[in-house]
């Protein structure tokens, strides 16, 4: 890598259901005009721009072009970004490796939803195969809810288990301002609410969200000029493990395992759960906060459950998960994955204000899509050796 | 939600583009789905190589990057890796399917990788994983994965 790269800006909108005061040009100039405003910078100073959302969501296939008129690309290098639900992580990804280039020094990283102008599920269905998994398909969740299965059968996990994951993030939620669902919820709650597919409830699946997010990168020339305390990028990974849905290793997340392994490997950290202070894991569903932790090895395999009821991962607990409520509170899809990154910066920034995890040197963001692959960031304080 | 309007109230369009697609399987999948349609016979392909059997058959094995020439018979008995039962009818869901829905992976003996497929004649709180199914073929055969119409339990 020829420079080393930090995040100095950060902007998201208030996320919605439904934003119908807005079009998508408009929404994505709310963050972008609030995160060039986090790092005290002008729409000229910025070299580049990485843009992406999910494809089918709104229906617009060129937004690198479209979206000029609010990302503030007009007659900038823009390109577009886009892997399903690691979007958000892919396009800061995509940045990093720009600014990591030496070709641009300051790089706007933008994700983008209008999740309320799509038909999720008839989008979702084009990202698994159409000769043979679509022909026999049962939505997605249904994908989530067969891992979870597979999980629950391998290591005696239970549905409330489950249920404290999502308790947990809708609790921090009330945290984040930015959050669209700020309502805690009981366990029995949880338990009690309508059966989507065996073993996942209504309330443990994310909410569809309007809304962007913002994220402003510089190489090591500039970035302590633009801001004192950046956030640096020690490390990224990316993996998938299929083509077809029958060859994924159900219950456990192969893709989550093999590239935080990178990332450990590459900051050469030795074990995770002391030496990363606060996650912010792109998890849709609440048995994914189990089994994928595990796959971090932050916990053994089976061990998720007892960390989690034992308080580990709340708020002033050992390692916490989600301080800003996460995607159960919150998933405007193409941006899901860039709010984690932001919010990770802004833990190690000290800018994360009433969700603020104290002294944070490492932080780890990810992104999630369709069925089990798996794009990652280790974020820390000090500048990478 | 009137308060983001400033008392204006946003026009909506509304849009059913329609965009058609013909999606060609190639002449390896082609070969599964004639054997199937034809034979009731579940087919797949090996790697020379590593020696995995692979269903859907791939044309090269994804990680010797070497073409599997060899193909091999599978039975059409197998063990649930994993299911769920979906609860609301998705219009993801062919029509003919009513919920619940069991859906789940089926490792068929003598192939490394499992597929997709509905579980039926039998009750959702009676499936558990390792259970042993087998297939059943629908009556009228099209060449598609559907030419199976479900697994059932084997008795
Ligand atoms: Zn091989």
């Amino acid at each position: 890598m020829a420079k080393r790269v930090a995040i100095v800006g950060t902007g998201q909108t208030f996320h919605k259901s439904h934003r119908p005061d807005v079009n998508g040009q408009e929404l994505i100039n709310e963050a972008v005009v609030k995160a060039l405003a986090d790092a005290n910078l002008k729409m000229k100073d910025i070299d580049a721009i990485v843009i992406g959302n999910m494809d089918h969501f709104e229906g617009i296939n060129y937004v690198d072009c479209w979206s000029v008129d609010g990302s503030g690309g007009t007659m900038k290098p823009i390109i577009k970004l886009t892997t399903g639900g690691t979007t958000g992580c892919t396009v800061a990804i995509g940045g990093y490796h720009l600014v990591g280039s030496g070709m641009f020094d300051k790089v706007l990283v933008i994700g983008w939803e209008k999740n309320s102008e799509s038909d999720t599920t008839g989008a979702i269905t084009t990202a698994f195969d159409p000769v043979w998994d679509r022909q026999v398909f049962a939505g997605a969740i249904s994908g989530l809810a067969a891992e979870a299965q597979a999980y629950i059968a391998r290591y005696g996990a239970t549905d409330r288990d489950g249920a404290r994951v999502s308790v947990r993030d809708r609790k921090h939620a009330m945290n984040n301002p930015y959050a669209q669902l700020r309502k805690e919820v009981t366990l029995e709650e949880v338990l009690a609410s309508p059966m989507l597919a065996d073993p996942i409830h209504l309330l443990d699946v994310c909410p569809r969200s309007d809304g962007a997010c913002a994220v402003i990168m510089a190489s090591e020339d500039t970035a302590e000029k633009i801001c004192p305390k950046p956030d640096w990028i020690w490390a990224t990974a990316a993996r998938h493990t299929y083509s077809y849905l029958g060859d994924a290793d159900f219950g456990r997340l192969t893709s989550m395992k093999e590239g935080s392994q990178e990332l450990w490997k590459k900051a050469g950290i030795k074990e995770p759960r002391k030496e990363v202070d606060v996650i912010e894991l792109y998890q849709p569903y609440s048995f994914g906060g189990l089994i994928w932790i595990e796959d971090m090895g932050i916990v053994g395999p089976g061990e998720a459950p007892r960390y989690i009821w034992d308080g580990n991962t709340d708020m002033g607990g050992e390692l916490p998960i989600n301080p800003s409520g996460g995607v159960i509170a919150t998933n405007p899809i193409g941006a899901t994955g860039l709010i984690r990154c932001a919010e990770a910066a802004m833990q190690v920034m000290g800018k994360a204000e009433g969700r603020q995890v104290p002294d944070v040197n490492f932080a780890f963001s990810s992104g999630f899509g369709g069925c089990f692959w798996t794009d990652m960031i280790l974020h820390g304080k000090k500048k990478p050796k | 939600m009137s308060d983001q309007f400033q008392g204006i109230a946003p026009m909506v369009y509304q849009s059913k583009i329609n965009v058609p697609y013909s999606w060609w399987a190639g002449d390896t999948a082609t070969r599964f789905f004639v054997a199937l349609r034809d034979e009731k016979k579940i087919t797949a392909t090996k790697c020379g190589t590593c020696g995995k059997v692979f269903l859907p058959p791939r044309k090269a094995c994804p990680l010797c990057f070497t073409a599997n020439v060899e193909w091999v018979n599978v039975s059409d008995e197998g063990t649930v890796l994993t299911f769920s039962v979906a609860r609301r009818q998705l219009a993801a869901i062919p029509h003919d399917r009513k919920i619940p829905v069991i859906w789940g992976l089926i490792k068929l003996d003598g192939a490394d990788t499992a597929i997709l497929h509905y579980l039926d004649e039998v009750k959702p709180e009676d499936v558990i994983i390792g259970m042993r199914v087998k297939a059943v073929f629908s009556e009228t055969r099209k060449g598609t994965i559907r030419d199976i119409s479900h697994f059932k339990p084997v008795k």
